[in-house]
């Protein structure tokens, strides 16, 4: 089954308190942040942290993620020595700018695991997009390793190096995200979108979680354990939706089955698209627990 | 001490059979298996003659006139909370007197009365009855200031007592938001207001001598009151009862920790999958953040359900006011008010009621509220692998809670949830053992953590409900090594042999001790 990644939560890496248990309020990833939330005072303090919580702690089943810093910076190395040891799921590379960042990135990652004996290709990698340039770039940096299962947009530089800024619309980002969206497409991997910061603006949130989620994205970056929900809620097939999958798919079984060539279900035609579509939800649906992949829902 | 031998109780707790100054105890057998025999021990009769003025000119005029002598039992009442200026402004004027060798049964202590302490040194206060013990007076008792330990009763164990006649009250000074000169009282109008005076109303009805302490003297008659002047033998008018900020923390908020509302979402999925929650329901819910929060949660699906609860019960918050005002809470049994929006709805809302303690849980009556009740909502410091409860000593071995109504509605409701995050700093709170049993784990059903959620094994009926809605529970087990896989395991607290607390149960048998800590 194909993996939700509806939300990943940002966890500074130096609160011990919040990496001790982010997991427990249900996002599907959590990302452990030696990067920007992190003074440059504390970038020991925080990698040593992050590498003992994911040596010691059962996160039960949450997809872990760091956010290392670049290798263009003096702490980048050391990031990816003490990190790929402490094998998490996923490291994310911050402010990618061309596949030769992944490639040097994957190179490394590939030297760590095999001196320490542990299978080239362990850790993914995600590559985080935040500039102009790297949004020109973003499908060959998509397709610069198969490590790499994920690309993420992250606005808050991408609108300072447009020179503009964040708006409610999210006007400011239209192109962009749609470029991250077409390379991760084209490529094969997954899309997800940045964070809202505005803890407290409950309907902007939701406003933007709808849109990206109409968009194409496979989830969005939160900061807050409140932000989780409404996207998981945002991201769940309605019953509606699932019941008309379930006959979509039916209808079909059953064409097959009677070897007929032109399938129609209440007076429409249906062809590969709307199948996958239905496939789709089903997924979705199954992964969220709220379908159990029987005939009926209640 | 006088400590002699020690016996092991139905909660495996090792329990002396005699204690100096206290005589035999009766062990704890189990929640229900105590029966009392006997009758109800009455106040003694009084006279007060037409014309006659109930109103003195002073505390000490009043401790004069009731007759208190040395070795007599006083007691107080704890609805003004931290901000109580009646017990400290009492002991001083008997200390002044003279009179030693007391009794003090309060239904509970705060934060305000650390300088009890000096009291009990000096030899006023020989003995202390009480629900809980907070603050640098907690600490001392605990270090082993006191010759005679400490009784601790709930909330509905100490009227239990009070109308048995374990307790046997001489005097009661009781503050009183208003008054009027023949000692009509009532606690929702003043200046100093605490809403429901539950506790004090029992204080009211058996002490031999009742004198009420008001800073609000008004015109009779004083009605509707919540103490009539049938009970009450002197009053006294003195500038301030208490601190109001101290008596009531003005509005309580919803939380917006994440971690709260997580354990408040979980309590109250668990309710709704229960087969309890349908209409005519009734619950009781503590103060806390999670607590508070589940009146959200549920309030939501009461409207989805199209459902209305029959009551709510205990401490009254301005979250039950406002799901009664609303319409879905047909009724409120008020023992003790803890906001002022709660305590205003008392003088206001026709369905608010005011119910005094031993309607509230007097096991031994002829049936107390929380026998009706569907569900609790209950807070811990500790749970253990039998789901015992510990609500009054902390990680540390300290007195630093109260017993309150916990073990009074855990065994009287239908489904008792009990809340707590599985850590508290690096300290585990689901453990092998609880430092005091308070409510015995035979009367909790599920124990709610932030990090799952565990159904006593006793509710095979629970169990499958929940299982039934997909709920994620796991065992008792599960949880405490969760919790250890973390914290690693505690050392144990060293206690010398020195019984410094006696724990009752709500029926009056033993059910725990509490040690001195070394």
């Amino acid at each position: 089954m194909r993996k939700l990644r509806r939300t990943m939560m940002y966890i500074p890496g130096n609160n011990p308190g919040m990496i001790r248990e982010g997991h427990i309020y249900g996002s599907d990833s959590l990302m452990f942040d030696l990067e920007d939330s992190v003074s440059l005072k504390e970038k020991d303090a925080a990698r040593f942290l992050v590498y003992n919580a994911l040596k010691t702690i059962d996160y039960e089943g949450t997809e872990t993620v760091v956010r290392v810093n670049g290798l263009d910076t003096p702490f980048g190395r050391d990031d990816f020595e003490a990190i790929v040891r402490a094998k998490p799921d996923i490291i994310r590379l911050p402010k990618t700018e061309k596949p030769e960042d992944i490639i040097e990135a994957d190179k490394l990652i590939s030297e760590i695991e095999t001196k320490v004996g542990m299978e080239v290709g362990t850790v993914k990698l995600m590559a985080a997009i935040e500039s102009a340039l790297g949004i020109i770039n973003a499908y060959d940096i998509a397709k610069a390793s198969p490590r790499l299962i994920a690309i993420a947009i992250g606005a808050e530089d991408f609108v300072t190096d447009m020179k503009t800024t964040r708006s409610k619309d999210g006007v400011e980002l239209m192109m962009a995200r749609s470029q991250v969206l077409l390379a991760a497409r084209a490529a094969g991997i997954y899309a997800l979108d940045t964070v809202f910061s505005d803890i407290n603006d409950e309907e902007g949130f939701i406003n933007e979680v709808k849109h990206i989620k109409q968009l194409g994205f496979d989830g969005k970056s939160v900061i807050h354990p409140k932000q989780i929900e409404p996207v998981h809620r945002i991201y769940t097939p309605s019953n509606k939706e699932i019941e008309k999958s379930i006959r979509v798919l039916n209808a079909i079984e059953e064409a097959e089955r009677n070897g007929s060539g032109v399938i129609a279900l209440d007076g429409k035609m249906i062809d590969g698209p709307i199948v996958e579509r239905a496939r789709r939800v089903i997924e979705l649906a199954i992964a969220t627990g709220i379908y159990n992949g029987g005939e009926k829902i209640d | 001490m006088g400590v002699k031998k020690l016996i092991k109780n139905a909660v495996g707790r090792q329990v002396p059979k005699n204690i100096k100054g206290m005589g035999t105890l009766k062990m704890y057998k189990g929640p229900f298996d105590y029966t009392p025999s006997g009758k109800k021990n009455g106040p003694k009769l009084s006279k007060i003659l037409p014309g006659q003025s109930k109103v003195l000119e002073s505390i000490e005029k009043a401790i004069l006139e009731t007759g208190l002598k040395d070795g007599m039992t006083i007691s107080f009442h704890h609805h003004f909370r931290d901000g109580d200026y009646i017990v400290n402004m009492v002991m001083d004027a008997i200390a002044r007197l003279g009179i030693k060798d007391l009794v003090l049964a309060s239904s509970s202590l705060t934060n305000a009365h650390d300088p009890l302490i000096d009291h009990i040194k000096n030899g006023v206060i020989r003995k202390i009855e009480t629900s809980g013990l907070r603050g640098r007076l907690a600490e001392e008792i605990s270090s082993g200031l006191m010759d005679i330990p400490v009784i601790v009763r709930s909330h509905g164990g100490r009227s239990r007592a009070i109308e048995s006649g374990d307790l046997a009250i001489d005097v009661a000074f009781l503050g009183v938001p208003s008054c009027d000169e023949y000692g009509n009282a009532n606690g929702f109008s003043g200046r100093s207001i605490c809403g429901s005076l539950g506790y004090a109303m029992v204080d009211a009805r058996y002490a031999d001598k009742v004198v009420l302490i008001t800073d609000n003297l008004v015109d009779y008659p004083n009605i509707p009151a919540s103490i009539p002047q049938t009970d009450v033998d002197f009053v006294v008018k003195v500038n301030e009862i208490g601190d109001p900020k101290g008596i009531m923390s003005g509005a309580t908020r919803f939380t917006s920790n994440p971690k709260e509302l997580l354990m408040a979402r979980n309590v109250a999925d668990l309710i709704e999958a229960s087969g309890y929650f349908k209409d005519g329901f009734s619950i009781q819910t503590g103060s806390g953040g999670a607590s508070l929060a589940v009146t959200r949660f549920l309030r939501e699906k009461m409207l989805k359900k199209g459902i209305k609860a029959s009551f709510a019960l205990g401490g009254i918050t301005q979250q039950f006011v406002e799901l009664h005002e609303e319409g879905l809470i047909k009724n409120l049994f008020d023992t003790q008010s803890f906001d002022l929006k709660a305590a205003k709805s008392i003088g206001k809302n026709p369905n608010h009621f005011e119910v005094d303690a031993s309607f509230y849980a007097n096991p031994h009556n002829k049936g107390c509220a929380v026998n009706k009740l569907d569900f609790v909502i209950l807070s811990a410091l500790e749970i253990d692998m039998d789901f015992n409860v510990n609500v009054i000593t902390g990680s540390d071995g300290v007195i630093m809670g109260a017993s309150g109504g916990h073990s009074d509605t855990a065994a009287g409701s239908k489904v008792s949830i009990v809340v707590a995050p599985l850590i508290r700093g690096r300290i585990p709170t689901v453990v092998d053992r609880v430092n005091t049993v308070i409510t015995p784990g035979e009367t909790v059903d599920a124990v709610v953590t932030d990090r799952g959620i565990a159904v006593n094994p006793l509710r095979k009926d629970l169990i499958d409900r929940f299982k039934e809605a997909n709920l994620p529970i796991c065992t008792i087990e599960e949880l405490k090594e969760k919790a250890e896989k973390i914290t690693g395991k505690p050392d144990p607290i060293e206690y010398t042999d020195k019984i410094i607390g006696v724990v009752e149960y709500r029926d009056g048998t033993i059910i725990d001790v509490i040690r001195q800590v070394k």
